[in-house]
């Protein structure tokens, strides 16, 4: 028991270093990870022989040891942050917002041509909407599969993203791309790599709302 | 013509809210989480009436950004538990979209038989 | 103390391999760029006529490359005594499958982009032991193999931010050899893994600067040099970003910078949208060939190349892990 209270207090006095680790010099941080790393191999071999409640005691000094040490790394993480951080080059938010609107707004507007195509040869204004919907994600695919949405995306960001069409786009990309890997683990699993989840998040809201508005009711 | 104009600057506003939450959260922010984000939010927004007047005023600006779809989804369950109680609340969101998805399914398959991806 | 290396982390060659021949094939984005006519085959496509699948390709691009090498040297394959190869694919296929064609005794070598002078160095090794007198090295990467199996599908619309780095494609060989002219490969550094927390996979190049500085000190360290000693300091693929957190982490230790390059900046010209410049194997791969010439030509005398590689996987990526970097370097002179 003694010789773990040795470690326990030399862990206890590194934890006083937290706080001036950043003004120590290299040679000294080296020599802490040092000591840090021979006491972890130490408590290691010590739990791997030890049982019961004394096992346990070693089990917590090990992953305060742990703790520790990526206390310290945590540290050197931020220290680096700041240095590295103001060096990378902002994206330009402005031009892509105005870039995300307008192709946006084109693509429903695109929409609201084609819906108002549709009431206007006698289609229900629900179904309208519905089929406007499949004539997107037609349109979509059909993009994609030319080559072209990939390029659209890269202006357009958000604006290619959100819209209906860029839901069949990351469909149809990740089951295009599959195709050599086969039609059943290739094509057929990865078509849903995004859409999965779109439609798995989507159903369960759904039924969330569909039972709240049951007992509600 | 109003109509038109409507549509535009309300779908673009909603796909500028996209952008911005892509460029300004700290996280990485890819294309999957914003579509499953906006058919949650759109779903919610639906269930609690906030919805609908956003198609009535802007139209297709609001039912084609995929919160349009979770808008479908929750007025399904909606109308799902109107027809049919406790069954309509389990299939009503899926029924109400099954068109969409189909279409998706169907046209990313043939995408991938008939085209090659160029990279 | 061991009495071939130097100081803590660097290796020194007395019975020196030299790079005798050399082969690099590369894209078509590549072959547009400012060093396109240095390159000796050019691709017209990402695909070879024919192939069905981009993988495909890359391996033809890493065979060629080779193929090139050797018949610059007058070699077949069989001549060569160990082949070191690697790539940035899962189990490094590429590199398995190229050396199933050569059927030589063959070592699959993985540090991401830093696999080329993690080849290079083991290869000198096995010829300074006096193991070999020929080792061939090849190295290759694949903007869109590399894209489908770390982040997106090529096709899916995705802005990419301004930090992120365009993989190259390309693929390069080496021969290296005890004997005959050409350049000697003198010292190499064998890096550590320096890891400061960077977990943004579109942000390679500040994830791995600081093993690149880390392996340029332990090298000036132990071989007692300065800066200025070389001609040329040239990382792997820290791209324009990386380059910059690099220079500002050696001026902040007082290292003059002016020779400080990376082969990620020289590969594409800034109006080819890449962004933070190349990254992938095939980056230093390809580039090395440049330099090698530069060297011929005797505008440099004296080059310490660094592979810089980012040690993620999608996996790790997708569990939010930050990326360990590492960096190896070699010192590459002409006599």
């Amino acid at each position: 028991m003694e010789k773990e209270e040795i470690l326990r207090q030399k862990h206890a006095s590194r934890e006083k270093l937290l706080a001036k680790w950043v003004l120590m010099n290299e040679n000294a941080k080296n020599l802490v990870q040092k000591e840090i790393q021979m006491d972890h191999q130490t408590v290691i071999a010590w739990e791997a022989k030890a049982e019961g409640e004394k096992k346990k005691l070693l089990m917590k000094l090990r992953i305060s040891i742990d703790k520790q040490q990526k206390a310290f790394q945590k540290i050197d993480s931020l220290e680096y942050k700041k240095k590295a951080g103001p060096l990378a080059p902002k994206p330009t938010t402005v031009r892509n917002v105005i870039l995300a609107f307008f192709f946006g707004g084109l693509i429903c507007t695109i929409g609201q041509l084609i819906t108002n195509l549709f009431i206007a040869n006698g289609l229900l204004d629900k179904d309208a909407g519905t089929a406007t919907a499949a004539v997107l994600i037609f349109a979509g695919s059909f993009f994609t599969g030319l080559g072209v949405y990939d390029e659209l995306g890269k202006y357009a960001g958000a604006g290619s993203i959100v819209p209906i069409t860029g839901f069949a786009n990351s469909i149809a990309a990740s089951a295009l791309e599959a195709k050599r890997e086969g039609f059943i683990y290739g094509v057929g699993a990865r078509l849903f790599m995004v859409a999965g989840p779109v439609i798995v998040y989507g159903t369960v809201v759904s039924i969330l709302i569909g039972l709240i508005y049951f007992f509600m009711r | 013509m109003e109509v038109i104009l409507k549509a535009f600057l309300l779908g673009g506003i909603i796909c500028a809210i996209g952008q911005l939450l892509m460029d300004l959260t700290p996280f990485n922010i890819t294309p999957g989480h914003i579509l499953v984000g906006y058919v949650t939010v759109g779903a919610i927004l639906s269930a609690i009436g906030l919805y609908q007047p956003l198609i009535d005023w802007g139209g297709a600006g609001a039912t084609v950004p995929l919160s349009g779809f979770g808008h479908l989804l929750a007025q399904g369950a909606i109308d799902g538990v109107k027809n049919k109680g406790l069954l309509g609340a389990m299939g009503g969101g899926l029924e109400s979209t099954s068109v969409g998805i189909s279409a998706a399914i169907v046209f990313g398959l043939l995408t991938a038989i008939f085209f090659r991806p160029r990279g | 103390m061991a009495k071939n290396k130097a100081g803590e982390q660097t290796l020194a060659f007395l019975r020196v391999p030299i790079i005798s021949t050399w082969g690099t094939v590369v894209g078509p984005m590549e072959g547009e760029g400012p060093l396109g006519d240095y390159f000796d085959k050019i691709l017209d496509n990402n695909l070879y006529e024919g192939d069905k699948s981009w993988e495909e390709s890359e391996q033809k691009m890493m065979q060629h490359s080779m193929e090139l090498a050797l018949e610059h040297a007058g070699m077949s394959s069989k001549d060569m005594e160990f082949y070191l190869a690697g790539d940035l694919l899962n189990q490094i296929i590429v590199a398995n499958f190229t050396a199933r064609f050569f059927d030589v005794p063959f070592l699959g070598v993985y540090g991401a982009c830093s696999t080329l002078v993690e080849g290079l160095a083991l290869g000198s090794t096995l010829i300074c032991g006096e193991y070999a007198d020929k080792v061939g090295v090849s190295v290759s990467s694949h903007h869109d193999t590399a894209e489908r199996q770390l982040r997106f599908p090529t096709e899916q619309g995705v802005q990419r931010p301004m930090t992120a780095q365009w993989t190259v494609t390309g693929a390069g060989s080496y021969i290296l050899g005890s004997s005959g002219s050409g350049i000697r490969i003198t010292h190499a550094t064998i890096g550590k893994i320096k890891d400061l927390g960077i977990s943004d996979t579109n942000n390679m190049g500040t994830a791995m600067a600081p093993a690149a500085f880390d392996t340029i000190k332990a090298n000036l360290q132990d071989l007692g040099r300065k800066v200025s000693d070389y001609d040329l300091i040239i990382t792997g693929d820290l791209g324009i970003l990386g380059l910059s957190v690099l220079k500002e982490l050696m001026r902040a230790e007082g290292y003059v910078t002016d020779n400080v390059s990376d082969c990620g900046v020289l590969i594409y010209r800034p109006d080819q949208d890449t962004h933070s410049g190349g990254s992938g194997c095939g980056c230093s791969g390809v580039v090395l060939s440049y330099l090698l010439k530069q060297m011929v030509e005797r505008r440099y005398l004296r080059i310490f190349l660094i592979g810089t590689g980012a040690l993620l996987s999608p996996i790790s990526a997708f569990q939010g892990e930050s990326i360990p970097g590492i960096a190896h370097g070699v010192v590459l002179e002409y006599c």
